[in-house]
C-alpha cells in the first residue's frame, strides 16, 4: 500500500486530518489517564522503604520521559522544515514546544514533591535535576525566539535552528545519573529489563501512554489554530470560515 | 578581494580571516570604551559581592571562584550583542555573505576578535580580583587556566545567540534567555575545576572536559552561527 505522505504535508490537507484525529486521542487520554491513576493510587502497593509517597513517580517520570521525547520530536520537526521548507513541519514544531515545556515544568514540580519526603530538601544541585532545568530554559528559548520575531518564515526558520542547537541536551540529561553518580538514582527500567515489580511498573507505563496521547490531542489543537491563523488569507480557510467545515466532520 | 575570489581554498582563506580578526580588533581599539563597559561591569560585580555576602575571607574563599566565573560569563554575554550589531547596521555582514569564502570560517574569525578584545581582559582581570577572595597562587593558576578553555568557548557559543537575536526588539533579553541555557555546562565545569583542585581533587579532568567543550564548540558553533545570520539577513 503506497501511502502519499507528502499530501498531508499540506496545511489544507492536514486541517481536517488533524480534526478527525483529535477525538480519538481525547478519549484515548482519557481512558488511559483513568485507568493509569487508578492502577497508581489504589493497585500498586505501597512501597516498603519509601512509602505512599514514592506514588508521584507515576506522573513524574512519565513527565520527564514526555519532555525530552518532545524535545527530540520538536527538534525533527524543526530539522525537516529547515531542509525541506515545509510550512506544516515549522508549525508542529511551534506547537509542541509548550507541551514540551509544560512536562519539564511538572517533572521538576513533582520531583519537587517526591524530594521532600525522600531526601529532605525541595531542591538539590544534582546533574539531572541541572539538566531537566535547563530543558526548561531551552523550551522557554525557543518559544521567546519564536516570538520575537514577527515574520513567520524567519521565526520559523530561527527557533528551529535554536531547537537544533539544544538537542545536545537530551542525551545529557539521559545519561545524567550515569555519567556523574550523584543523588538522582539510575533508571529503574531499562530495554533490558526492568528492576521494578510489574504491579508498580504498569501504571508507569499506562500514564506514559496517556501523557502521550494527551500531547497529540494539545499539538494537534495547537496546530490547527496554527494553521488557521498563518492561512487566513488562503481560500479554503475563509471558504471554510464562510461555509462551516465542508462535510460532516471538523470542529 | 580580488586576489581572495581568485583562490577562496588556499592562502587567500588564511588572508580574509586575519583580515576579518584584524579589523575587528581595530575597531574594537578604536571604540575603547565599549571594551572598557564590559571589563568595569566585571569588577563592579565582583566586588559586589563581598559587599552582599559579608565580608568573612572563609566565606569568600569558598564562593570566590564561582562568583568570579559567573562575573566572567555575565561580562563576556553582555559584550555579545556587539559582535554583529555593527556589521548587521552598516552593510559589512551582507558583503562577508556574498564573498566566496566560507561564511562560517569569517564568522570564526570575528569570534576570535571578539575574545581577543572582551574575553582576553576578562583571563587578565579574573586573578587580580580573585585576591579580593583570598584565593591562593596555585589556584588562581588553575582558575586562569579554566577561563583561558571557557571564555572563548563562551563566545563560540554566544555568536550562534547573537547571530539569532540579530536586530530583533528586545534583543539584550532575548540574547540571555537562549545563550545562559546553553553557557551552564561550561560554568560547572569551569567553576568546578578551580573548586575541584581546592577541595585536593585535582582538576585536570574538568580541564580537559573544558578542553573538550572548546574544540567541540569551534568546530559546530561557526556553522550554527553562519547559518543563524543567513536567517536573520534572509
Amino acid at each position: 500500500m503506497a501511502i502519499n505522505w507528502f499530501k498531508y504535508a499540506s496545511p489544507a490537507t492536514f486541517y481536517p486530518l488533524a480534526g478527525r484525529m483529535l477525538p480519538w486521542f481525547v478519549w484515548t487520554t482519557v481512558v488511559l489517564m483513568a485507568v493509569g491513576v487508578y492502577m497508581g493510587l489504589f493497585l500498586a502497593p505501597t512501597d516498603y522503604k519509601q512509602g505512599e509517597a514514592y506514588r508521584i513517580m507515576f506522573i513524574h517520570v512519565p513527565a520527564a520521559w514526555m519532555s525530552m521525547w518532545l524535545y527530540v520530536v520538536m527538534a525533527v520537526y524543526a530539522a525537516i522544515g529547515l531542509i525541506y521548507k515545509t510550512r506544516l513541519s515549522s508549525m508542529m514544531a511551534a506547537a509542541t514546544a509548550p507541551t514540551g515545556a509544560l512536562f519539564a515544568f511538572a517533572a521538576l514540580w513533582t520531583g519537587a514533591f517526591w524530594g521532600r519526603p525522600m531526601w529532605g530538601a525541595w531542591w538539590v544541585w544534582d546533574a539531572r535535576l541541572t539538566s531537566e532545568l535547563i530543558l526548561l530554559f531551552l523550551y522557554l528559548g525557543v518559544m521567546a525566539l519564536r516570538s520575537a520575531i514577527d515574520e513567520p518564515g524567519r521565526a520559523d526558520r530561527a527557533s528551529g535552528l535554536l531547537a537544533l542547537v539544544g538537542v545536545v541536551n537530551v542525551p545529557i540529561i539521559y545519561f545524567s545519573v550515569k555519567w556523574w553518580n550523584t543523588l538522582h538514582q539510575g533508571a529503574s527500567l531499562k530495554f533490558s529489563g526492568s528492576a521494578m515489580a510489574p504491579s508498580m511498573l504498569w501504571p508507569m507505563l499506562v500514564l506514559t501512554f496517556a501523557f502521550w496521547s494527551y500531547s497529540f490531542v494539545t499539538i494537534l489543537l495547537r496546530v490547527r489554530c496554527e494553521i488557521l491563523e498563518r492561512e487566513r488569507h488562503a481560500d479554503w480557510v475563509i471558504d471554510l470560515l464562510d461555509n462551516g467545515p465542508s462535510g460532516n466532520r471538523g470542529r | 578581494m580580488n586576489g581572495v575570489a581568485a583562490s577562496p581554498a588556499g592562502g587567500g582563506l588564511v588572508a580574509a580571516i586575519g583580515g576579518v580578526v584584524r579589523r575587528d580588533v581595530l575597531l574594537a581599539m578604536r571604540r575603547r570604551m565599549d571594551v572598557l563597559t564590559s571589563v568595569v561591569f566585571f569588577v563592579i560585580v565582583a566586588s559586589l559581592f563581598p559587599l552582599g555576602v559579608g565580608p568573612e575571607m572563609a566565606t569568600l574563599r569558598i564562593i570566590g571562584p564561582g562568583v568570579l566565573w559567573v562575573g566572567a560569563l555575565l561580562a563576556s554575554m553582555l559584550s555579545l550583542g556587539r559582535l554583529f550589531a555593527s556589521d548587521y547596521a552598516d552593510g559589512t555582514l551582507e558583503q562577508m555573505l556574498v564573498q566566496p569564502n566560507p561564511l562560517s570560517l569569517l564568522v570564526l574569525g570575528k569570534v576570535w576578535a571578539h575574545w581577543l578584545s572582551t574575553g582576553l581582559p576578562l583571563v587578565v582581570l579574573a586573578p587580580v580580583l580573585g585576591l579580593q577572595y583570598g584565593l591562593g597562587l596555585d589556584t588562581l593558576g588553575i582558575l586562569v587556566v579554566s577561563l583561558l578553555l571557557g571564555t572563548p568557548a563562551l563566545s563560540l557559543v554566544g555568536a550562534v545567540g547573537a547571530a539569532l537575536t540579530l536586530g530583533l526588539r528586545g534583543g539584550g533579553v532575548l540574547l540571555a534567555l537562549l545563550v545562559l541555557p546553553l553557557y551552564i555546562p561550561v560554568l560547572i565545569f569551569g567553576a568546578g575545576a578551580v573548586e575541584a583542585h581546592i577541595s585536593g581533587l585535582g582538576a585536570g579532568g574538568h580541564l580537559a572536559l573544558m578542553g573538550a567543550f572548546l574544540v567541540a564548540s569551534s568546530v559546530l558553533s561557526p556553522w550554527a552561527a553562519a547559518a543563524a545570520l543567513r536567517i536573520s539577513l534572509d
